[in-house]
């Protein structure tokens, strides 16, 4: 590593004060960092002594987390190609299929993202802050393997600039930056992202009887006509697999559906990394799960129509709900900051998120909307958690 | 009467080179110093010597021209050698070479039934005059006790949960008369009750234990449940308007020889630990001691942190570096100034941490392994990003993101709404250390603290 260091040091004067580069010295010190945790000591005055975590470190988990998302997203982009197409693949073919299509997205999202991330730290003359490097990974998973890259690459450019850097950057962000990409592409390109044609073909024709409806939309589908949605889940796509919708496929998620969103298991995977590292908060990810059954169960009494009678159990399985309530919910500076407030705000979310899906059929998802609206919410939660605290203190005070 | 509370949140942070149990064998330093930045809120400090000028212990050397009365006194007698000034011509030491025998300034004696029927306000003048109202703090804002205020309680830290802390049952052994007396100047001074907190787990000293009159509650807990700050909270909170003072147990027992002795006795027995030092014990100075004698020929290297104090509050110093005024222990740790390849991804159970974030390994570790830590700060400064951090370490009713952040925006009704009241450095000291954005963020609390005060 010497000689790297050595390189380092050899260019460093180019980029300090009165160097030819000295505006462009945020995006030295980035590449700097990322090789070498940076020689800085603590202040003469008080702590004297820092722990071993940085930001970092700390988003370097979440990346981690989202490993097995992302390598399962892969390999179930190839699955679904060979079903379409009724082709059979060895597990190679399939996830080597799904790497040519999902790397080129990651790429873009990381190329347009940083890009904009750094031009802004070099206007700003701010150090380059961390937080892309998840949003730069959550963006290509919420996004279904057919979207074009143009798209790719403008929701990321508007999510970093609009969604977060006009807010002051990373930490001062209202909405998740993540998903303000994901909304950006569905109000403005609705047409490609409503969750009906979700599968990579490639130039071949799918089989007959192929549909690469996801799970939500069918479930739509089925309550508009009147007919049950589990009996829809199990009638479709029957000639490719017997049980191609059944709830442990639903569960590990060989079905239709944004790259890394399919698995509830990976992304329970996920959780179990954030929670076990504390970095993700675990009394998020528990009450968007308990919001969304104790909801669906409230939809089975009332049974208006069939997707309100469909088993809430579904709601777990089908969508984004697990991935969303995983990585998105616990993104620590959308979320609510009290520890009180998390649970009102998960729980919400994962109400929210039903409400949508089940009582508005114009828009599929929920999740994402649920998820942006307690954003916007948050706040409120806390202040009112917090304000409590300020009660208390107040009841003691004599004058 | 007497209270047992049970603290779960904080972090003990276990360090390598701890003082042992003995007093070294190495001659008294020459040079002693005042340092009027030791003074928190010390803002205007007037000089009463000269360089050149001969003092005796206990002779008046400054005092804060706010605050005119409170003498800042010569731990030792001997000659003012230097006046070192710096920027803006800020006083930054007063130093003394001194004598080889201590002379010191005559003060009023008195015995036991003299200090039963002495009046507050000739303690007051004895011991503003004598040097030793300094060891009175007051809370909100840990600033030295102003002489006309009455507090609702009086507290007293008898244990010390800091890293590598002086173990003050060892320190203060034999000043058990002095401290009795020190608790009955105190009694003088607030109709309230006077707490005296042990730990709970701990042996009670004998210095403490047979004192009457006053509440002995005991806490348990990792740190920073030693905090007198943290106690108060627990057993008489600090709301807006109330006044609180807080007493260490040597300044306690300082105040009781000013009145049995009639005299300003400096001595101290400090701790010098830390991982660098090859022989970490106790060592029997005085108050402002120079710390080369300690230090020299008794380190593993010489790339190292002198700090005065202990690792979470304490002070950077030279080598030649004069000990602090409320200091009782020398930490020697490694400097940290160096590039490390990789170190903000590899897993390694060597650093210390209070996050289990990828890699982060050292919660596997048993909670008796001992780290060396170094300066190193591990990452540059962030914003604020992770939440619900800091109220795993600060065992108070307090939402410490957001009083911080009501600082940061010199929001006054939110800072007082907060909590601001009930916190100095030293209680928030854990959250500046587990901070994964790396702010100061004890600096950053005593700006808000002065701008409240001077509000």
């Amino acid at each position: 590593m010497k000689f790297v260091q050595k390189g380092f040091d050899k260019i460093k004067p180019l980029f300090e004060k009165g160097g030819k580069y000295e505006k462009l010295h945020p995006i030295y010190e980035g590449h700097r960092t990322l090789f070498f945790a940076p020689k800085i000591v603590t202040g003469s005055k008080g702590a004297q002594i820092r722990d071993g975590i940085d930001l970092k470190r700390m988003m370097m988990t979440v990346i981690i987390a989202m490993v097995p998302c992302l390598l399962f997203g892969m390999w179930n982009v190839g699955h679904q190609y060979y079903l379409a197409t009724g082709v059979d693949a060895t597990f190679l073919d399939k996830f080597l299929i799904g790497a040519m299509k999902v790397v080129p997205i990651i790429a873009v999202s990381y190329i347009v993202g940083l890009g904009t991330e750094f031009t802004i730290c070099v206007i700003r003359q701010h150090d380059v802050n961390e937080g892309f490097l998840v949003t730069g990974m959550l963006i290509p998973l919420v996004v279904p393997p057919t979207i074009p890259l143009w798209q790719v690459g403008l929701a990321t450019f508007f999510a970093v600039l609009v969604g977060k850097e006009v807010f002051g950057g990373t930490g001062m962000n209202i909405l998740n930056v993540a998903l303000t990409a994901r909304a950006f592409l569905y109000f403005a390109y609705p047409s490609q992202i409503s969750g009906e044609v979700w599968t990579y073909l490639g130039d071949k024709a799918p089989v007959d009887g192929y549909s690469g409806a996801t799970s939500l939309a069918l479930a739509v589908e089925a309550s508009n006509s009147g007919m049950g949605v589990v009996d829809k889940l199990a009638q479709t796509n029957t000639a490719l697999s017997a049980d191609f919708f059944s709830l442990p496929n639903l569960f590990y998620g060989f079905i239709p559906g944004s790259i890394g969103e399919t698995s509830t298991l990976a992304a329970l995977l996920g959780a179990l990394i954030l929670i076990a590292t504390g970095v993700g908060s675990w009394k998020i990810i528990v009450s968007v799960f308990g919001g969304a059954f104790l909801t669906g169960l409230l939809m089975n009494q009332v049974a208006a129509n069939t997707y309100m009678e469909m088993p809430a159990v579904y709601h777990l399985v089908i969508g984004g709900l697990a991935f969303g309530a995983v990585f998105m919910a616990t993104d620590p500076v959308s979320a609510a900051q009290t520890e009180a407030g998390k649970w009102i705000y998960g729980f919400l979310i994962g109400v929210l998120t039903i409400i949508v899906r089940v009582l508005n059929p114009a828009y599929p998802e929920g999740i994402m909307l649920a998820i942006l609206l307690m954003n916007v919410f948050a706040p409120l939660i806390d202040f009112y958690v917090v304000q409590a605290n300020k009660k208390r203190r107040l009841a003691r005070a004599t004058v | 009467m007497s209270k047992i509370v049970k603290l779960k949140k904080g972090f003990d942070i276990n360090l390598a080179g701890k003082a042992q149990k003995q007093i070294a064998n190495t001659p008294p330093s020459d040079t002693f110093a005042i340092k009027p930045t030791d003074f928190v809120g010390m803002t205007r400090p007037k000089l009463l010597v000269a360089e050149g000028d001969s003092v005796k212990a206990g002779t008046p050397v400054l005092y804060d021209k706010m605050q005119e009365n409170v003498m800042i006194c010569s731990p030792v007698s001997g000659e003012v050698v230097e006046v070192k000034r710096g920027a803006k011509r800020k006083l930054l030491e007063i130093k003394i070479l001194a004598d080889k025998e201590i002379e010191y300034e005559n003060f009023q004696t008195y015995n036991v039934s003299d200090i039963k029927s002495l009046s507050r306000e000739e303690a007051t003048a004895q011991m503003t005059k004598g040097g030793v109202w300094a060891n009175i703090i007051q809370r909100p804002f840990g600033v030295i006790a102003k002489e006309e205020d009455t507090p609702k309680s009086i507290f007293i830290s008898a244990f010390d949960t800091h890293p590598l802390a002086a173990d003050l049952a060892f320190t203060l052994k034999g000043e058990e008369e002095a401290f009795k007396t020190g608790i009955e100047i105190l009694k003088k001074f607030t109709e309230g009750p006077i707490h005296i907190n042990h730990d709970l787990n701990g042996e009670v000293s004998s210095v403490f234990s047979g004192i009457e009159g006053v509440q002995h509650n005991k806490f348990s807990g990792p740190h920073p449940a030693g905090n007198v700050g943290v106690q108060i909270h627990h057993i008489d909170p600090i709301a807006k308007g109330d006044l609180i003072w807080t007493v260490s147990p040597y300044g306690v027992a300082q105040i009781g020889k000013l009145f049995s002795k009639g005299v300003y006795d400096a001595s101290k027995v400090i701790a010098l630990a830390g991982s660098e030092v090859t022989e970490p014990q106790y060592y029997k100075t005085l108050t402002g001691a120079c710390i080369n004698k300690m230090v020299e020929g008794n380190l593993k290297q010489d790339h190292v942190r002198y700090i005065s104090g202990n690792v979470l509050t304490g002070e950077k110093i030279d080598a030649d570096g004069y000990l602090g005024f409320y200091h009782n222990s020398v930490v020697v740790i490694p400097e940290g100034d160096f590039e490390e390849a990789f170190g903000w991804i590899l897993p390694t159970t060597k650093k210390l941490s209070f996050h289990r974030a990828f890699g982060l390994l050292s919660f596997l570790n048993s909670s008796k392994k001992e780290y060396v830590v170094n300066t190193n700060t591990h990452g540059e400064k962030r914003a604020f990003v992770m939440t619900g951090a800091f109220e795993k370490v600060v065992p108070m009713d307090i939402y410490c993101d957001y009083l911080f952040k009501a600082v940061l925006s010199e929001d006054y009704e939110n800072m007082e709404a907060l909590g601001i009241y009930e916190v100095i450095e030293e209680d928030i000291a854990l959250c500046e250390f587990i901070d994964v954005s790396k702010h100061d963020l004890q600096a950053m609390l005593r700006e808000g603290l002065t701008l409240i005060q001077t509000s």
